[in-house]
């Protein structure tokens, strides 16, 4: 019981010790890059529409999201995406590049595991919560409409 | 109040070889030119980070043994350690050698605990020589501890960068330069920190414990050591550890600092500092030996930190032990060399180099200047420009200065290349297998 | 003009994300999780339409909208073949995006390989 009042005081040390960061700067930089992708995706989503003027909306967007999941893809694997996401920190993790980035990098990562145990089997370390998540809360989201 | 902790070696093992060998990052931070060897690219020319991380520590060994001017088949016991699962590099690199082999994992503070062990091996007079050596790798231990390199996350502000590099020492019963003195074997102290990007504030309170218990056993205070250094607290955790002792009645002095938080120079974008068992050992293994046998250290508690957690214990809501074992290595220079000195002084101390007198005037900027660099960091005097422009000149001057040095050391290597080194562990192992086997 | 408020509205939700790096110490997987969540919620509720209609990629290329998406599958197979498409609405309407992710990583892992940073 000494040794808990003791930590408890310590922590409390630490935490009036951690260096004050400004948050301001850092929630500018993820405005701004989260802003510039939504408007790439914008951009992709009306050329799409433009090109092909007879698509269903759902499938233009299914197909910008495509191609937003490829850039992020390869940005991660040429090592750019992760120099973007120091900057920016939000910005690139919340919209779906974010996403995209998550099941890249660790497929990269132990791809000297080999193909099965490395790339096969990491690849969802970080994003398969995200699906898990998902698909769970969508479940119950069908039944209860069932019962509505 | 309690049982010693602390072991006086009586008979002194002597540091006879020392070898460091650290990644292009690393050479370009603030130890950049005492290192042996600065690797142009961090895979060593492997093809995975563990690979290379295994072949540091390969050649640290090997760099270590021809340092001390021994042959391979004289050294009786290898200790390593280093930061993976089940130390794979350094039972992976001992693999090659024709030699005992003892695994130790202390995290970060491996390295003093390898030369506590070994030097009781040989105070006890069962062995003669012995090789202790750590590595580590930002790469390998970043995946293992954290997250995949190319994912786009940010570093917390109390981060710290796992040091790539290894770094090896020979122990001998006999022979010339530093001698160590003195172990002490910490505890392992838990004070409940449980944020794993904040290992500076989870191991402080282990550095402490050992600090006290090693200026309790021994009499000693901070004032009796030329550098009391801990291995990778960094900027955060060195300045907790300053309050903690100073709560315990101890004050730290200028002649304290931090491995971790020397290592790298501001702009290099390591946040809290260095960590991991390659700092405090690629440290001691240039910067501190070098200065011991030129005499510029008379004493030095050397005391690395680790925090002995695992990705599973922190996911499971463990807090964060730590631990610290304390070294004292002590230079042999001062009393047997007097001549070679002319005047000495703890600061702003005039050395005469009686074959190196053109280098007079640089090595007495080049005395302490990390040291020096790193106390106006502390203070936060924006002299930044100023101390820079010196410590490059100085790292060009010491450049020359290591080659000449190493001159003998490398038979004759001009071009100092992966491949060269590789050549090298080549020959050595063909010498080693021939011995083997002849 | 819309690409204004794709900005803003897209900027802002990126933002929430950073104050909860900066203020809760969460890591990306945590990130990604909420916010797939708010998401599926957002279009429980029927919130997400009337949104999406003017903030278009704003809300739809975070990845908000992708539990939206999910949310929206479930609801539509739910109303169309009854239990079953609560199982199988989701993943269908979101499928394209599940696939794209795993084959580009797939390939990209097998040509690039990770780098240490500076």
């Amino acid at each position: 019981m000494d040794d808990k009042k003791r930590n408890e005081a310590y922590n409390k040390y630490v935490k009036a010790k951690l260096p004050k960061t400004r948050p301001w700067p850092s929630l500018f930089n993820s405005f701004l890059v989260g802003g510039i992708i939504c408007c790439l995706g914008q951009g992709i989503n009306d050329l799409i529409l433009l090109w092909f003027p007879n698509m269903a909306e759902q499938t233009a967007w299914a197909y910008t999201l495509i191609v937003l999941i490829f850039i992020a893809s390869f940005l991660t694997g040429i090592g750019v995406y992760d120099k973007i996401g120091k900057f920016a920190g939000g910005g690139s993790i919340v919209p779906i590049t974010g996403f995209s980035n998550s099941i890249t990098s660790p497929a990269i990562e132990f791809k000297h595991e080999g193909i099965i145990y490395g790339i096969c089997v990491k690849m969802f370390t970080i994003a398969g919560p995200v699906i898990v998540v998902g698909i769970v809360s969508s479940i119950l989201v069908g039944i209860v409409y069932l019962f509505i | 109040m309690g049982k010693s902790q602390t072991i006086v070696f009586k008979n002194k093992p002597v540091i006879i070889g020392s070898y460091s060998i650290v990644g292009p990052k690393e050479g370009k931070g603030n130890f950049g030119p005492y290192f042996d060897y600065v690797m142009k690219d961090d895979c060593f020319g492997e093809k995975s980070y563990e690979k290379a991380e295994k072949k540091m520590l390969e050649s640290a060994i090997v760099g270590a043994i021809e340092n001390a001017k021994i042959k391979p088949k004289d050294v009786q016991l290898i200790l390593a350690g280093d930061l993976l699962n089940q130390i794979i590099s350094s039972s992976y690199a001992a693999r090659n050698f024709d030699v005992s082999f003892l695994g130790l994992f202390g995290a970060c503070s491996t390295m003093a605990e390898s030369l506590a062990v070994g030097s009781s091996f040989i105070d006890s007079k069962h062995f003669q020589k012995v090789v202790c050596a750590t590595g580590s790798h930002f790469s390998s231990a970043e995946r293992q501890f954290r997250f995949p390199l190319e994912l786009g996350n940010q570093r917390p502000p109390t981060s710290q960068w796992t040091v790539t590099g290894a770094g090896a020492t020979v122990l001998s019963s006999t022979g010339k330069g530093p001698k160590i003195s003195m172990a002490t074997i910490g505890k392992v102290v838990d004070y409940g920190i449980s944020d794993v990007n904040d290992m500076g504030a989870a191991m402080a309170p282990s550095a402490m414990d050992t600090m006290l218990a090693h200026f309790r056993d021994t009499g000693t205070v901070p004032d009796d050591y030329d550098l009391i250094v801990t291995g990778d607290l960094g900027k955060l955790g060195s300045e907790i550890l300053i309050d903690l002792m100073e709560h315990n009645g101890i004050k730290l002095g200028l002649n304290y600092n931090d491995c971790g938080q020397m290592y790298f120079t501001r702009n290099q974008n390591t946040l809290s500092g260095g960590s991991g068992c390659g700092c405090s050992a690629t440290v001691l293994n240039s910067f501190i030996i070098e200065k011991l046998r030129r005499g510029e250290l008379k004493k030095v508690l050397f005391m690395p930190t680790g925090a002995l957690m695992s990705t599973t214990a922190a996911q499971q809501g463990e807090t964060i032990p730590g631990v610290c074992h304390a070294i004292v290595i002590e230079s042999d220079v001062g009393k047997e060399n007097k001549k070679y000195f002319k005047s000495t002084g703890i600061n702003g101390e005039k050395l005469n180099f009686e074959n190196e007198s053109k280098d007079k005037e640089n090595i007495e900027n080049d005395i302490l200047n990390i040291d020096k660099n790193n106390n106006s960091e502390n203070n936060k005097n924006d002299k930044k420009g100023q101390t820079k422009i010196k410590s490059q000149e100085n790292k060009s001057i010491l450049k020359n200065k290591n080659i000449n040095k190493n001159k003998s050391v490398k038979n004759g290597l001009d071009q100092d290349s992966d491949e060269d080194i590789e050549k090298e562990n080549k020959y050595k192992k063909s010498k080693l297998s021939s011995k083997k086997e002849g | 003009m819309y690409y204004l408020w794709v900005f803003l509205i897209g900027g802002f939700i990126c933002m929430l994300g950073q104050v909860l790096i900066i203020y809760t110490n969460i890591t990306s997987a945590r990130i990604l999780v909420t916010f797939v969540l708010i998401g599926v919620l957002l279009e429980a509720f029927g919130i997400f339409d009337p949104i999406s209609s003017f903030a278009r990629a704003g809300i739809n290329v975070p990845i908000i909208g992708f539990g939206a998406s999910l949310a929206k599958g479930a609801i539509g197979a739910v109303r169309a073949k009854g239990l079953l498409g609560a199982f199988t609405g989701g993943l269908e309407a979101t499928a394209g995006g599940i696939a794209a992710a795993v084959i580009f990583a797939f390939i990209f892992a097998l040509i690039f390989k990770s780098k240490t940073k500076n």
